[in-house]
């Protein structure tokens, strides 16, 4: 899948420069670089809190950053969430944040809702514009269901969805503002792998639109395939960045996930206890480990 | 035997072969029936006159139509042609409820009499007749099988009892020509508004709490039979006709009205059902928490007052009335971008704590603008008095008018001007709703900071909820001047004893149904009729208003009126089709995620 390259083009659309947030006393994100590329698709992993989500809320202006700025397509961006999503970057949330007594369509409507015009007098009088925009904003809903698929289930709640479906409908309200940059937190956390792949080709068809995408991932196999440019996050700092092969095989990477080895390599009679003792916890710990990482 | 549902059927409460009950039933329910055509009592002293034989009155016939219904049931029940239509949902369920209604107004009557006149004594043979009648329709109906199977094999009396009073959901109904469905749509309005001029033209307490009793059972009765959803699914298919109907029935009132004060009853209902509608803007669709909302209304009366040419105004002008509705509303828009501003940026209990504590800052407010302990604006507790009636092109609201060959009185002309600012906030609240900016309001109400990530400035659609609000209940104000002749500091609290005040609001809207149109005008119907016919619990009133919002919380916490997604949060499980949580993705992440 990952046989499709940039075609550098290079022209910017998100610039981080130096952004860092503090609560605080404690830095969650500092000094973090970042560029995203029309047609890009960028991955951003790391450990838990190691300060991706912070740095996507302060993309998106849920916060302020302490330091640094975020430009789109060259102008700088203004600290309110509202202004983001109208400036071209539409987001998801790591935890579903869909309008959960919704409808299907409706959810995706409300995602229209910067690119419509029409105010309360309009609604109130029924202005001739109010009906061509409603239907148009429809129209361009049900497009977007159809593009992920939801078209069917236009009339359910969104809390009625199965949880795949309301991961992409997320999606699908995020590109109803026309976004230049989709930023996807986990996207495919709580997903059985046949739904991850399912997303990964959503993913690369919204690429193929022309919207640039940032997504935060902690499957692995998920985000090597997918993404032109992986950039790694550790406590609140990037590691490093470049290409999936790159920061597979980068050892800070590795070290950051799973820790340094002892100083000196261990002998062979603690290797065999090290082993044995493993094998020994093995058969308890598995499953409460998982689960834990995928939290 | 009627075929529409194919579930088994449940367990009856007594053991009585169903064939049997089915008997007693209509047996009971004709005794019960028959009994309302003898004298009840000796006297004329007990109210509505029970003693004439051969033609029923008062509580009698309340008895009578009760019992006509549950025979009408009951016959349907046996499969009659014809009278199938009347139970396309249960079948038994609303029998039973129907039975327990006839015995409850009759048991009421008699019990009634025997307080009322000193002792059982006083009763003749009618009560009693039409007393064991309804009983034994009550016992028998209770030995006919459930509508819905009970999944459990041990059961106590108590579970078939509940289990016995519930009925599956009508299957859809086939489609009927159009004029048809109107004509039912058309139907269904007339006989509300003839139950409604009845419930307010009770002449004493004891007509109305038997109304009351019969109504509550025959309306759950109907429910249970699927009446109730198949006639809400032809309203929710012809929406407009189904305002126009509401529209004229609305109209019709006051033509059914002799007596002054009930008009008055009826443009009062008129104006606390408007204002709880423009409530529901802020609460039903924004999510805004509005605890001082009647202040809104305070100075839309208040700007009406003074600009009304008073003679007790501080401000010695004279406005015409559509000016004087606009100063109303442009002053509770004022006020409402004011409050509103500082206050909405705070979120949840905050908001409502802080609205709560503007509400009352109105109040004193008003209270202190006196002259001593502030300018002279409103005349402090006094208020502004001797509001003049409205005049519009000769017409003076104050007086009588014979139109069409009725008397329409002063509070038939008021109620009359109060139905078009009503049904001007019907249209608002409804074109607002379905609209972007409705759908922006919702969002917020779902999740603010999902919403602002979508791109909606959460805060300038909160204040617009808020200011439009605010501009509706001013509307209402304007008109609620007039009506009382006089508007004083007391009428706007957060809670007292006469309905439009913030609770009470707050409570019509939350009864009625959130977010719904009709839910805040049929609650504010019930919370402002109820304590006006009920006089003698006056001092029970809040605590008894206690009761019932704990009650319907607990047994309806979508309102009497549920909006179609409210209905489907608080009932989600009761739903067909909806999906387990999903248990195997949890537990299949765990593999998927291995090697992450």
């Amino acid at each position: 899948m990952t046989t499709m390259t940039t075609t550098k083009t290079a022209t910017t659309v998100l610039d981080a420069n130096g952004v860092t947030m503090r609560f605080g006393g404690l830095t969650a994100v500092r000094n973090v670089d970042l560029t995203v590329n029309t047609g890009e698709i960028v991955g951003l992993i790391g450990p838990n809190g190691a300060g991706k989500t912070t740095f996507f809320n302060c993309l998106t202006g849920l916060y302020v950053p302490t330091e640094g700025k975020v430009s789109y397509k060259g102008t700088v961006l203004p600290p309110k969430p509202h202004l983001v999503t109208q400036a071209g970057i539409a987001r998801t949330f790591q935890n579903i944040r869909l309008f959960a007594n919704m409808t299907v369509l409706e959810n995706v409507l409300v995602g229209r809702h910067t690119r419509t015009k029409e105010g309360l007098w309009s609604a109130l009088l029924r202005l001739p514009g109010f009906t061509k925009a409603e239907n148009a904003s429809r129209e361009r809903a049900m497009e977007l269901l159809d593009f992920i698929g939801l078209a069917d289930k236009a009339d359910h709640l969104a809390r009625n969805l199965p949880y795949g479906d309301q991961r992409k409908l997320e999606i699908a309200r995020a590109l109803a503002s026309d976004p230049g940059l989709l930023l996807l937190d986990e996207p495919t956390a709580g997903m059985n792998p046949q739904e991850t792949r399912v997303t990964e080709e959503l993913i690369f068809a919204i690429r193929d639109q022309g919207i640039a995408v940032l997504v935060i991932e902690h499957d692995m196999r998920f985000i090597f395939n997918l993404c032109d440019r992986v950039a790694c996050l550790v406590q609140g700092e990037k590691l490093v960045e470049g290409t999936a092969t790159e920061v597979q095989s980068d050892e800070r990477v590795v070290a950051a996930y799973l820790g340094t080895p002892f100083e000196g390599a261990p002998g062979a009679e603690e290797a065999v206890e090290v082993e044995a003792a493993e094998a020994d916890a093995a058969k308890t710990a598995t499953t409460s480990t998982e689960e834990e990482d995928t939290r | 035997m009627t075929t529409n549902h194919t579930t088994t059927p449940g367990p009856a409460v007594l053991p009585i072969p169903a064939a049997a009950a089915r008997i007693g039933t209509v047996a009971g329910s004709v005794v019960a029936l028959a009994g309302t055509f003898l004298a009840w009592t000796w006297t004329d002293e007990f109210p509505g006159d029970l003693t004439v034989t051969g033609y029923p009155g008062g509580l009698q016939v309340l008895t009578l139509i009760a019992a006509a219904l549950t025979l009408l049931l009951t016959l349907s029940g046996y499969g009659i042609r014809g009278l199938g239509w009347l139970t396309p949902g249960g079948t038994n369920s609303p029998v039973r409820l129907l039975a327990l209604g006839t015995l409850g107004t009759t048991g009421y009557t008699i019990g009634a009499i025997a307080y009322d006149l000193g002792g059982a004594v006083n009763l003749e043979p009618g009560a009693w007749v039409s007393g064991i009648g309804a009983l034994i329709a009550t016992v028998a109906a209770l030995g006919l099988p459930g509508d819905q199977p009970l999944d459990r094999t041990e059961t106590t009396a108590w579970q078939r009892f509940r289990n016995s009073l519930g009925a599956p959901q009508a299957p859809r109904a086939k489609a009927l020509p159009s004029w048809a469905e109107i004509l039912i749509i058309v139907a269904a309005f007339g006989i509300g508004l003839y139950v409604f001029a009845y419930g307010i033209d009770t002449d004493y307490t004891e007509l109305f709490i038997g109304f009351l009793i019969t109504v509550g059972f025959a309306f759950t009765a109907l429910h249970r039979a699927g009446l109730v959803s198949r006639l809400t699914a032809l309203t929710a298919k012809h929406r407009n006709i189904t305002l126009t109907a509401a529209l004229v029935a609305a109209v019709c009132f006051p033509f059914t009205q002799q007596k002054e004060e009930y008009a008055l009853i009826g443009a009062n209902i008129l104006i606390f059902g408007t204002v709880a509608l423009g409530l529901n803007v802020v609460v039903g669709l924004a999510g805004l928490l509005d605890l001082g909302y009647v202040a809104f209304l305070g100075v839309g009366a208040y700007a009406a007052a003074l600009v009304s040419g008073s003679t007790m105004s501080a401000i010695g002008v004279e406005f015409p009335f559509w000016a004087a509705v606009l100063t109303g509303a442009g002053a509770s828009l004022v006020f409402g971008v004011l409050i509103g501003a500082p206050t909405l940026r705070l979120r949840g209990d905050y908001l409502a704590i802080v609205t709560l504590g503007f509400g009352e800052i109105f109040r004193l407010t008003v209270n202190n603008l006196n002259g001593n302990s502030g300018p002279d604006l409103t005349n402090g507790s006094q208020g502004i008095p001797s509001i003049p009636d409205l005049n519009f092109f000769g017409f003076d609201f104050g007086l009588k008018h014979n139109i069409l060959g009725f008397d329409l009185g002063r509070s038939a002309n008021y109620y009359l001007l109060m139905l078009v600012f009503t049904a001007v906030v019907v249209l608002v609240f409804r074109r607002s709703g379905e609209s972007r900016i409705g759908r922006a309001w919702v969002a917020i109400r779902e999740d603010e900071t999902a919403a602002t990530a979508m791109g909606i400035n959460a805060f300038r659609l909160k204040l617009l909820a808020f200011a439009l609000g605010a501009t509706l209940a001013g509307l209402a104000g304007t008109v609620q001047a007039h009506v009382n002749y006089t508007v004083t500091p007391e009428q706007y609290q957060f809670a007292g004893s006469v309905p439009p005040n913030s609770a009470f609001l707050l409570a019509a809207v939350i009864l009625g149904g959130m977010g719904t149109l009709s839910g805040p005008l049929v609650g504010a119907a019930l919370l402002y009729l109820i304590p006006a016919k009920l006089q003698f619990m006056q001092d029970y009133q809040l605590f008894l208003f206690g009761i019932a919002l704990i009650l319907l919380m607990r047994l309806r916490p979508e309102g009497l009126v549920a909006d179609r997604r409210k209905q489907l949060e608080f009932h989600e499980n009761d739903q067909p089709g909806v999906p387990e949580p999903r248990q195997s993705e949890e537990t299949g992440t765990g593999i998927a995620k291995a090697g992450a």
